[in-house]
């Protein structure tokens, strides 16, 4: 660990000794992660490295067979209220940004305050404008998804998270299925978000916004945290070989 | 040519058969020719036919005695009625048997469907099994075995089998009580009206609570309870003003009480478990091309189970279930018409059937009873139509 | 800072969570809930599969010739062992047995051969199937040519029957169903609206009206000294029916071809006739053979209602064992028998073309 926590209360996620196997294949091996409230984390290595998995666990879209994972003080156990109570306090954007093609860009925004907060319908559209227009999406509002660029659809699906007001925000791979030029356009909002002293757990594979935001950055292989360290150390000064090997692939070009 | 399309080049004019425009048009010139003497050449010789044979076309014979009575008729017949009433007749049957087969197929189908899906590994393989059985043998098979092996081998009236006083199943049918309403009677439905329209008065105003100020109660909970407590309440207070006539052994046979005939039964079990069989596929398939990021996302935005169906899964479910559950339905109605085979008396039995053969008025008989069902499919078409413009998803 | 140099071994899942236990517990008895529904489908399975075995097998009747040989609790199997015969070919005649059965074997052969994906020649084989083969089978099967004894077609019945009329009104209805299917997407409005008349007519209504429409209408409809077989009227009803499904089918492969395909043929200086013949067709057929297997066992089932109109197919046949005086009350196995054999048929060709729509979604799949 580079600082023992200081306070338990400053802990956002915790996670000691967590494994999980699919079957026999076993995809976390011994992960033990902590990560300080407004601490910005970058998650990066090779595909099948478990690193879509070891954040699919904090919001228990994924089951963890061994270990520990508390959330924001709460501990995570099979208890579907304590599950929906985390998931509240977790944001988390998606690769192929999941919005309901079947609700307007609104009501995407609207439906968890609305459902699940209880909020007058009145005020759950004033907070999901005010977020639409901090991701510069506000003028789209009454759109489908589907009429949206995918950009677009991933600003949106920010926005969706946000307004839930969310301690932590999980980014599952937020660009790679977005074209080249509208990479920019979400990494921007990305940054926005960071400097507002959001605590974000991004699993990404741009290294120049994990350069520029990140507190730290972890380094994946075969299911273990193989490197974590600060930005500028992780990538002039790699420790492991195969780190070396993965930052020469995608930064060789 | 594709930048100016509607300018041709000037002083270029390509012969007649050279030129797409006119080609098409010489093309459908000639298709609407032929047909028409297709048309022709079948009418003459259907006249022709028809002259030798001496039948007079028109639909006059419709109002002609029929001569022959029909075992189950939910209007006033008798074999003095006429051709016409026959039709009415056979028509009610028709969709008598198509709307409980729809009901009843519907209720299996939906049931199976979300079996299909269970996390039960053993619920899944049962209506797994339950599916492929059916869905793979004739339905004319099914109501062969529903009607022969099963209702036909049924003990004879005197040795009914009874289920309590009130219901005896035998090879003459299901014998049913009747309820006779007595004055007081009237109340009860009246109550259930009025417990409907509380119930949508009560879910309206949920769902404007809802949006005012985000509470909700459990209002489909609470409008089922009104909706069947309020009449049962009224029925109890009331004095339960209702006498059942009980169906009763006289001779060799049951008088009293409602009588379902077997060869409705067979019809309508034997419908409703095939097409229920198609819809259970319908409705897993409906059910999973839903992706699976909808369900995370609906999740990770903390929305218990329930909601998580409710708003997301479902809607979107239905928009991909309900265009192939309504051919399913057509198709059902279509094949009640497999009654003829049994002879329960639908339109096919007994119109296309009795009556042509009684009256020999092949072009017409058939011609109505086509008529009726393709206004029908026309008529569902339609709904379909709409109902797709209508939840389209908005694509770019 | 962190800097994992040893790699963790991949380490066995722990106990409890792989392994039948396990298994048993996630699937079958995960929660109070789905514990009952597993006891309940038990009993549900107990309450089904014993009897019918009880039935069907343990206390059947298997050999003998005639209804005294049935004297046990269970199925009389005997019944169907004296009518497989004619369960099987109808009224043919047994001494003439060897012709259908030629047929059937070349008919079984082609289809291997069509199914098996290694064999080589596939268009070759379909083009003699379709082009050669029905020419052999009518010889075959009806004669008079060759010293061959006429069989006429109101002899023919039985399982021969029912493949025959859906062979046939299948191959039949193809090439009306890719015609219609064209005109159904051309842009001239009067084709494009026949073609929607027609094709939604057929649809519209029950095929039993159709096939009573072929029974009663068309002998009115031809001159009278034209009479045609009672065989043929029901294949034309069956063939026009399947066509406007066909066609259906035929516009959904089509509808899935991308556009650019028909653009780059026609950027090639292709006329329509080629870029649907060449680029077009080849492409979406293989889409739509699942779409096509799929409306030949719907097809398959429908012949069952040719009985109506008085033709004896498998359940014609087995309807008209069923009344024989001498086998009364054995209608539960007829139907039993009957329903066995629609199912193979019915149920393999359903897991082909549910195979085949597998390996053509490989390609879109993530």
């Amino acid at each position: 660990m580079t600082q023992a926590a200081t306070n338990a209360s400053d802990l956002m996620v915790e996670m000691r000794n967590v494994n999980k196997w699919y079957g026999d294949f076993h995809v976390l091996r011994d992960i033990y992660l902590e990560v300080k409230r407004g601490e910005r984390i970058v998650v990066c290595g090779p595909s099948g490295s478990g690193k879509s998995t070891l954040i699919r666990c904090i919001n228990h879209l994924e089951e963890h067979q061994k270990g520990e994972i508390v959330v924001g003080g709460i501990p995570l156990t099979q208890d579907v209220k304590r599950i929906e109570q985390i998931r509240r306090s977790v944001g988390m954007v998606f690769q192929h940004f999941n919005l309901f093609p079947h609700l307007t860009v609104l009501e995407n925004c609207c439906i968890a305050p609305m459902w699940v907060q209880k909020k007058p319908r009145k005020e759950a559209e004033a907070l999901a404008m005010e977020y639409l227009e901090r991701v510069r999406i506000a003028e789209q509002a009454t759109k489908y998804p589907g009429q949206l660029s995918g950009g677009q659809q991933q600003r949106v699906a920010i926005a969706r998270s946000l307004c839930m007001h969310p301690d932590v925000m999980l980014f599952d791979e937020p660009t790679s299925a977005l074209d080249p030029e509208m990479i920019k356009e979400v990494l921007d909002v990305m940054v926005e978000l960071a400097e507002e002293g959001m605590t974000m757990i991004c699993v990404t594979h741009e290294m120049g916004f994990a350069k520029k935001v990140a507190d730290r950055v972890i380094f994946m292989d075969q299911g273990q945290i193989i490197e974590e360290n600060a930005p500028e150390p992780f990538f002039n000064n790699p420790q492991s070989e195969r780190t070396q090997l993965f930052l020469s692939q995608i930064l060789g070009h | 040519m594709s930048v100016r399309p509607n300018i041709r080049p000037v002083g270029h004019k390509p012969p007649f058969w050279r030129d797409r425009a006119k080609r098409a048009l010489i093309f459908q010139i000639i298709l609407v020719a032929v047909v028409a003497a297709f048309l022709a050449y079948i009418i003459h010789n259907t006249q022709a036919n028809l002259n030798a044979r001496g039948i007079t076309t028109g639909f006059g014979f419709l109002s002609n005695t029929a001569g022959f009575g029909i075992v189950q008729s939910l209007i006033d017949y008798s074999s003095q009625s006429s051709y016409g009433r026959t039709f009415v007749v056979g028509l009610i049957n028709t969709l008598l048997v198509g709307g409980l087969g729809v009901i009843a197929a519907s209720i299996i189908g939906f049931t199976v469907g979300i079996a299909r899906l269970s996390p039960n590994w053993l619920i899944a393989r049962l209506a797994n099994a339950y599916i492929e059985t059916f869905r793979n043998i004739p339905v004319l098979l099914q109501i062969f075995f529903w009607y022969f092996a099963v209702l036909r081998t049924l003990p004879g009236a005197r040795d009914s089998m009874a289920f309590g006083e009130a219901f005896f199943l035998n090879v003459r049918g299901l014998y049913l009580p009747q309820p006779l309403f007595e004055s007081g009677f009237g109340l009860i439905p009246a109550t259930f009206v009025v417990a409907i329209i509380a119930s949508i008065a009560l879910i309206i105003w949920n769902r404007r609570r809802h949006e005012a100020t985000g509470k909700r109660l459990p209002a489909g909970l609470i409008s089922l309870v009104i909706i069947f407590g309020l009449p049962l309440l009224v029925l109890i207070a009331t004095g339960v003003p209702v006498t059942w006539e009980m169906p009763e052994l006289r001779g060799f046979n049951f008088r009293g009480g409602i009588t379902i005939i077997p060869e409705f039964l067979a019809l309508w079990l034997a419908l409703s478990i095939y097409t229920a069989s198609f819809i259970a596929e319908i409705v897993r398939s409906g059910i999973q091309a839903i992706p699976h990021g909808q369900t995370e996302a609906a999740q990770a935005l903390s929305l218990p189970r329930k909601l998580v169906l409710r708003l997301v899964v479902i809607p979107q479910a239905m928009r991909v279930i309900i265009p192939p559950l309504t051919s399913q339905y057509l198709n059902l109605i279509k094949n009640s018409s497999l009654a003829t085979a049994i002879g329960y008396p639908d339109l096919v039995s007994v119109f296309a059937g009795t009556t042509l053969n009684q009256t020999g008025q092949a072009i017409e008989v058939i011609a109505m009873t086509m008529a009726v069902y393709l206004v029908i499919s026309l008529l569902v078409s339609m709904f379909m139509n709409w109902f797709n413009a209508r939840v389209a998803l908005v694509e770019r | 800072m962190i800097h994992n140099k040893d790699t963790i071994p991949q380490r066995p899942a722990p106990k409890g969570t792989i392994g039948p236990i396990a298994w048993l517990r996630g699937n079958l008895f995960n929660g109070p809930v789905n514990s009952i529904f597993t006891l309940l489908g038990l009993y549900v399975l107990y309450l089904l599969v014993v009897p019918t075995i009880q039935w069907a097998f343990i206390d059947a009747d298997w050999v003998g010739s005639s209804r005294e040989d049935c004297s046990r609790a269970g199925a009389c199997w005997v019944f169907i062992n004296a009518r497989f015969s004619q369960f099987m070919y109808g009224l043919y005649p047994s001494s003439e047995y060897w012709r259908p059965n030629i047929v059937f074997a070349m008919f079984a052969a082609i289809i291997a051969w069509m199914v098996i994906p290694r064999l080589p020649f596939k268009r070759w084989v379909a083009l003699l199937a379709l082009l050669v083969f029905p020419v052999i089978a009518y010889v075959l099967l009806h004669g008079g040519y060759f010293d061959l004894p006429r069989v006429s077609t109101h002899r023919w019945g039985g399982l021969m029957l029912t493949l025959l009329l859906a062979t046939v009104g299948m191959v039949g209805a193809l090439p009306i169903g890719i015609v219609l299917a064209l005109g159904r997407r051309s842009n001239m409005p009067i084709v494009k609206t026949f073609c929607v008349i027609f094709i939604e007519f057929w649809r519209g209504v029950p095929l039993i009206t159709i096939l009573f429409m072929a029974s009663v209408m068309l002998p009115l409809f031809l001159p009278s000294e034209i009479s045609v077989d009672r065989l043929v009227r029901a294949l034309i009803g069956l063939t026009l029916f399947q066509s406007a499904y066909m066609a259906e089918v035929i516009r959904g492969g089509l509808q899935a071809i991308p556009k650019g395909q028909d653009e780059a043929a026609a950027a090639l200086g292709m006329t329509y006739w080629k870029r649907m013949g060449l680029i077009v067709m080849p492409q979406a057929l293989k889409m739509m053979i699942p779409g096509i297997v799929n409306t030949f066992i719907s097809l398959f089932k429908d012949t069952t209602l040719v009985m109506i109109i008085g033709l004896f197919d498998l359940l014609g046949i087995v309807q008209a064992a069923l009344s024989d005086s001498n086998w009364l009350g054995f209608s539960l196995e007829g139907y039993v028998f009957a329903a066995f054999v629609f199912w193979i048929f019915c149920f393999s060709m359903s897991r082909y073309s549910q195979y085949l729509e597998r390996k053509l979604n490989t390609g879109h799949q993530r």
